[in-house]
């Protein structure tokens, strides 16, 4: 496995001719991404503002950024593209589901609780 | 004996033995599946800082008005900058340690000695922003007031800009002094004093006709609410408790102590991560300058230290956006 690399990124738009050579692409590509997040959280555009299932839509844009970011680190900085499939499906697909199981109680439960504090008898902050 | 059986006839077939389906080591993947735990210790963390976000939505800190501060560049409000600069130290060392591999797998020593090296500079970096980070956090900027229900009044003036308690409150002459064991209860200690008295404050709010009180409390517009004059005054008179400078475990300036307890606990365990993985790279760096790899004719160390490494930028990635960001 450690001497064939897949040169491809993004769906083969864009091939390398050597490991070295994807590594700085990807690097650049990282680099874009980190720039364009500080950039809208510096300005916060006014457009972005709206919500979409009860998040703002620059905290979305956010969070897909860095689960674009993670998916290079993974796939070309821990050579997770040049593994077996059983591996990368045995390490990937179980963070990924018990992650989503975890964020998915705990957000829902934290909205539960402000939801009576808010709305229910229980008085939530006498200053 | 005859009868003990030396060959099951099965060598070379699929359940012969000896296979690996996974083609890649044993120590390999175990680097992997440590990461997926500890992936999902991370996700606990940051899942519970959600939930704790969630619970108090209307009054969260915004970071981007917790962390302003560059070093050397006081008093500007810079948000955001310095942990840009953090973030891209940390995918440098991620790239110069990804180098490293590379010329692992070509055998080239010194190629590798020298990214390893650049990689522990990088690592080196990150840990010591992070301590200044913590440093300026905990010594905090503006102060600000606890009431007894253990929300937090900060102080503007009428354009909304913040100020500071000790430009507008003078300390006077006061009756409470700190116990010290020398003076009382040679069992019993108390921490410093805060430099000024809710008294003092509000004195000092009173002297001056512009000061308004900010609260933690979000409007439609995502921005604190300020009250008027009065309303300013008679919260801080009737609930006033404590002045606070800074944050720890107990008390935020900023707002929320939870916030304070979840940056501590969670950046905390992120930089521990990288303060072990820069000593664990530090054993590789003076593995590869001896020779031990180029005598095993096989790199796989430096691979598996990198994976590790890559993990720490990994989840800093994550860190980044959910403290700073979002």
């Amino acid at each position: 496995m450690a001497h064939d690399h897949k040169l491809e990124i993004l769906r083969g738009t864009v091939k390398f001719k050597s490991n070295t050579q994807k590594i700085w692409g990807v690097l650049i590509l990282l680099s874009i991404v980190t720039a364009v997040e500080v950039v809208l959280g510096i300005y916060k555009p006014e457009v972005l503002m709206g919500k979409i299932i009860g998040m703002k839509i620059l905290n979305w844009i956010f969070i897909i950024l860095t689960l674009v970011k993670a998916y290079y680190i993974t796939w070309d900085f821990m050579h997770m593209r040049d593994e077996t499939k059983g591996l990368r499906r045995a390490v990937v697909w179980t963070a990924i589901f018990l992650i989503c199981y975890l964020i998915f109680i705990l957000l829902q439960e934290g909205g539960y609780v402000e939801g009576v504090y808010s709305n229910g008898f229980i008085k939530q902050h006498g200053f | 004996m005859d009868t003990t059986v030396v060959n099951t006839g099965t060598e070379g077939k699929t359940w012969g033995g000896g296979n690996e389906p996974l083609k890649a080591s044993y120590g390999k993947m175990m680097m992997w599946f440590f990461i997926l735990s500890d992936a999902l210790t991370f996700s606990g963390f940051l899942a519970a800082y959600g939930f704790s976000r969630f619970k108090f939505i209307d009054y969260w800190p915004i970071a981007d008005e917790v962390f302003t501060h560059v070093p050397f560049l006081h008093g500007q409000e810079l948000p955001m900058i310095y942990v840009a600069f953090m973030t891209f130290v940390l995918i440098m060392s991620s790239v110069t340690m990804v180098l490293a591999v590379d010329a692992g797998h070509k055998m080239q020593k010194t190629k590798v000695t020298w990214y390893m090296f650049l990689t522990i500079i990088g690592g080196l970096i990150f840990v010591g922003s992070q301590a200044w980070e913590w440093a300026t956090f905990i010594k905090g900027d503006f102060g600000a007031v606890q009431t007894k229900g253990g929300n937090i009044l900060q102080f503007v003036n009428a354009e909304g800009e913040r100020l500071a308690i000790r430009d507008f409150t003078t300390s006077q002459h006061s009756e409470r002094a700190q116990h010290e064991r020398k003076s009382g209860l040679w069992f019993v200690s108390e921490g410093s004093l805060p430099d000024f008295t809710v008294a003092e404050v509000v004195k000092g709010m009173e002297a001056n006709d512009d000061i308004l009180i900010r609260t933690q409390m979000l409007d439609e517009h995502g921005h604190k609410t300020v009250l008027s004059r009065e309303e300013s005054l008679s919260m801080l008179k009737d609930h006033g408790n404590l002045v606070v400078h800074g944050a720890n475990l107990h008390v935020n300036e900023y707002g929320s102590p939870l916030f304070a307890d979840f940056f501590f606990f969670i950046t905390g365990f992120h930089g521990f991560h990288v303060f072990s993985g820069v000593v664990i790279n530090i054993i590789i760096f003076f593995n590869v300058i001896i020779g031990t790899y180029e005598r095993r004719r096989s790199y796989e160390m430096v691979e598996k230290v990198g994976l590790y490494w890559h993990f720490v930028d990994l989840v800093w990635v994550f860190v980044f956006t959910f403290f700073y960001l979002v």
